[in-house]
């Protein structure tokens, strides 16, 4: 990787979304985050991109406090998150909509009422369980929702009959039917094949943009992170190695980043070969 | 490197490998148990050979079977398959949340998860012919105390495997749920109890096949059906009429598995 930080002020004068400050997070002896400060302004884009273990997702998860931070504060939609307790985590978590690697659905129900479900973020009780139990306006709604996604067709077919591309597009209508105030994504086309994978940052990145939300993605793909992002922030070495706007930004540069160090490359072994 | 051109035989290892000492030691102490258990058992080829023209007397006297009693009988039948179903239904029900608190990550305290585990695993430990004494003598002889014995019986068992289908559940719908800031009933409603369904299912056909098979004994220490029957019968020497309540029974418990395997397959 390349050892160098490379920085650009990012432009923008609103107060930012979110805000981080002298984080850090270590699981066991292994520091992962050292010192990282960041600022979001309302309505970006970010990408942020790294070899694994820099703690990308774990970031997403201090954001959303999924995960603690040990040191640091973090400040989301104008709430310490670190202080956040019982309700008003809840209060808070239902205005951030997270999109997962996995889609996270409830298998044995249809795609409506895995919709149905992002209602809870600001309803409770037995009609938000399901679609045959939900009200008219809600019904309506998860419908719109789906529709947004280009699978109004597929409302009633269970989740478990939808391709892995469907999946997490039934993923993004829930979280839209949350109607969140940011986005988090954590590696949403990762497990999906190059097409699927694009069309869903494609339509991750257009309707936070329709919204004027503010989406925070993780991503392997260099290609994604240029194409949907206007700032892109690399992690490594415990912080920010790189924080770029992703209109500078090239993809030989971005591969660069990447780079092993050449003493850790281990030597090419002699290939096996079957007679 | 070619695989051909191996310059010597592989060797796998041993086909078996030579016991450790704890092992042979395990063996050895599972041995004497054996032995020690059927020296406290009393049984001898001896007394087997000594019972036989019993068994043949008996199984004599059986032949043909006595219908006289056959529309008692079958209202008795009729009792038992009651109990059975309104003991394991209202065992289901109380077993749900009971296993909700027992279940890890639903259960809403470390302390109150440990007691309903507890609770459970006494209801489980206990036999039913056991809960049916306490039964009868609590709420006297009759249907009712063998009502009660199978509901406590049917949560002993259904308790922990509901529990342990939650448990199962993939996790990734739970905290999906979880980071929108839905409530707790509303995480079990919605991500838990959906996936856990098939689970649920076959274990509630298999409660009603078990309280169905466990009814039948509880009569015998006067908890209400067919049990009941049966003992007057034998307490009669009246085998004849006997082997029609041990075939009634046996119609009863083989129809009830078919319905129950039927639908298992058909549901799940």
């Amino acid at each position: 990787m390349t050892a160098h930080l490379q920085t650009e002020q990012t432009t923008g004068a609103q107060a930012p979304v979110v805000a981080i400050s002298g984080l850090a997070k270590s699981f066991g002896t292994r520091r992962i985050i050292e010192r990282l400060d960041l600022a979001i302004p309302q309505g970006e884009s970010l990408a942020l991109i790294g070899a694994n273990g820099t703690g990308k997702s774990t970031l997403l998860r201090m954001i959303v406090r999924l995960a603690e931070a040990d040191a640091g504060t973090i400040s989301v939609l104008g709430d310490e998150v670190g202080s956040l307790r019982g309700a008003a985590l809840k209060r808070f978590r239902a205005r951030v909509g997270v999109v997962f690697q996995k889609h996270n659905l409830v298998s044995r129900l249809s795609a409506l009422s895995n919709v149905v479900h992002g209602v809870q973020s600001r309803r409770s009780g037995p009609r938000t369980w399901a679609q045959a139990l939900a009200p008219a306006e809600i019904r309506d709604e998860a419908m719109e929702c789906l529709a947004a996604v280009g699978l109004a067709d597929k409302a009633m077919q269970r989740a478990d009959s939808l391709s892995g591309g469907q999946s997490q597009r039934v993923a993004i209508a829930r979280m839209l039917m949350q109607r969140p105030q940011i986005v988090l994504a954590d590696e949403p086309d990762a497990s999906l094949d190059p097409r699927a994978g694009r069309e869903v940052m494609e339509l991750l990145f257009r309707l936070t943009r329709d919204k004027g939300l503010t989406l925070v993605f993780v991503s392997h793909h260099m290609a994604h992170a240029r194409r949907f992002s206007d700032r892109i922030v690399g992690l490594g070495n415990g912080g920010i190695a790189l924080d770029r706007r992703a209109l500078h930004c090239n993809e030989a540069e971005l591969a660069a980043f990447f780079e092993e160090p050449a003493e850790d490359v281990p030597a090419a072994q002699p290939a096996l070969v079957f007679a | 490197m070619s695989l051909q051109s191996t310059p010597h035989k592989l060797h796998a290892g041993d086909r078996f490998a030579r016991p450790s000492a704890a092992a042979f030691m395990g063996w050895f102490l599972a041995l004497a148990l054996l032995v020690w258990s059927f020296s406290g058992s009393e049984l001898s080829a001896e007394k087997l050979v000594r019972g036989l023209p019993y068994m043949g007397n008996i199984l004599s006297r059986m032949f043909p079977p006595d219908l006289a009693r056959l529309d008692s009988i079958l209202a008795s039948l009729a009792t038992t398959f009651q109990m059975a179903v309104s003991g394991c239904v209202l065992g289901l029900i109380l077993s749900f949340p009971l296993a909700v608190l027992a279940a890890e990550g639903l259960s809403p305290h470390p302390v109150i998860r440990a007691l309903t585990r507890g609770l459970i695993a006494l209801f489980r430990t206990v036999p039913d012919l056991i809960w049916a004494l306490f039964f009868v003598i609590a709420v006297g002889l009759g249907p009712a105390a063998g009502v009660l014995a199978l509901m406590i019986d049917t949560i002993g068992y259904a308790g922990r495997f509901f529990a342990e289908a939650m448990e199962e559940t993939d996790k990734g719908p739970r905290e999906a749920l979880s980071t929108i800031g839905a409530s707790r009933t509303g995480l079990i409603f919605s991500a838990v109890v959906p996936n856990a369904m098939p689970s649920f299912i076959a274990t509630s056909l298999f409660c009603v096949e078990k309280a169905t098979r466990a009814s039948v004994v509880l009569g015998l220490v006067g908890a209400g059906g067919i049990g009941v029957e049966l003992k007057v019968a034998f307490d009669l020497f009246d085998y004849d009429t006997a082997l029609t309540i041990i075939l009634a029974i046996f119609a009863l418990v083989v129809a009830v598995e078919q319905i129950g395997g039927h639908l298992r397959r058909r549901i799940i």
